[in-house]
């Protein structure tokens, strides 16, 4: 076994969470999948960084958690603002935008 | 043996770690897609995640480990956890397809975006694994290492990612900020409203006088008849209020003691 086992799992682990942005409709759980698709690339970050024996992955892994962390805030305060006005948290139904 | 050069060759114990906890994590992120109610999902992302932070500790990285399991497990979880709980517990997702076959593309598109990252990931070529912390075993240890890095080389980005976590933090208080549309009540004009209203005492608690201590008993007044103000509105309106019936006193020896 070698490290790029890690690869093949961050891998799945991403895809996973893709298929569940496009699949799921409860805005938190697609929430959800973005961060677990963040957490794939991390990891991916941090198999790389021991690949090549330096630290570097590990410190740009560092930043996408606390970027993620941002986005994390922002994002479940717009889920609180629409479900505050529409009463809903399903991706369907903030629907006003469109034409 | 130091434990950071211990990343440089896969042992026994990791390879036993990893196909042990990586078939689990992968079966919790699918069952994040698969739960039906979000609180289920979030519970399971909270298992990817200590199982991610346990992966992390075991490639080299036990500071981002560390981080993974306060700031992820720790701080964002919490963070879903509590929106859950304002936007409703037991809002289930609705499984009805607005668009139609949306399921199956979902489905095509999620395996040919797994077997060309995988198909990718196979046909490259690696060295052979360096591992972490071969170089700074001698300058004390990985976290200053990490430190070193960040704060030379990576100042800048530093600084710009502390900027973004300020304006994030400003843009979520400015988004859930609530405009008051009404004057704020203040102490002189809710007591001038009592005042005015006709009644200045509050109204009377259920049930004190009356046989039972339920709030859909009325209190009795001394002369025996139930002082209506006593029960909750809503109960009054659904006509909910517990008749009292006719009052016994008690017969008693002027001691307190009931025949």
């Amino acid at each position: 076994m070698t490290p790029t086992y890690y690869l093949y799992l961050a891998g799945i682990i991403f895809t996973i969470g893709a298929s569940g942005v496009l699949l799921r409709r409860n805005s938190i759980v697609v929430f959800m999948c973005v961060e677990l698709m963040l957490n794939a690339s991390n990891l991916a970050f941090v198999t790389f960084a021991r690949i090549n024996g330096n630290l570097e992955g590990q410190v740009v892994a560092f930043f996408v958690m606390v970027v993620a962390a941002a986005e994390v805030v922002v994002g479940l305060a717009i889920i609180v603002t629409i479900f505050r006005s529409r009463r809903s948290a399903s991706v369907d139904d903030p629907n006003l935008l469109k034409l | 043996m130091n434990a950071l050069l211990a990343s440089a060759t896969v042992s026994t114990a990791e390879q036993v770690t990893f196909w042990v906890l990586a078939p689990l994590m992968v079966l919790a992120a699918l069952m994040i897609l698969i739960s039906r109610k979000a609180v289920h999902s979030a519970l399971w992302m909270a298992t990817t995640m200590v199982i991610l932070a346990v992966f992390f500790a075991m490639q080299g990285g036990v500071f981002l480990g560390v981080v993974q399991v306060v700031v992820y497990t720790g701080a964002v979880m919490m963070l879903f956890l509590f929106v859950l709980m304002l936007v409703g517990v037991d809002a289930s997702d609705s499984f009805v397809e607005t668009l139609r076959g949306q399921r199956w593309i979902a489905a095509v598109l999620g395996l040919g975006f797994a077997g060309l990252l995988l198909s990718g990931i196979s046909r490259a070529t690696f060295p052979p694994p360096a591992g972490v912390g071969v170089e700074d075993a001698a300058s004390g240890g990985q976290v200053r290492a990490l430190a070193e890095i960040i704060f030379t080389h990576y100042l800048f980005t530093f600084e710009v990612i502390s900027a973004v976590l300020i304006v994030a933090a400003v843009g979520a208080m400015a988004l859930t900020h609530r405009t008051q549309l009404t004057p704020r009540l203040s102490q002189t004009s809710l007591s001038r409203q009592r005042v005015s209203s006709g009644r200045v005492t509050p109204l009377p608690s259920p049930g004190v006088y009356a046989r039972h201590n339920a709030v859909d008993t009325p209190a009795l007044l001394p002369d025996g008849s139930p002082a209506e103000d006593s029960v909750p509105e809503h109960l009054r309106r659904r006509g909910l209020v517990r008749p009292t019936g006719p009052v016994e006193l008690p017969h008693g020896d002027g001691e307190g003691n009931r025949s």
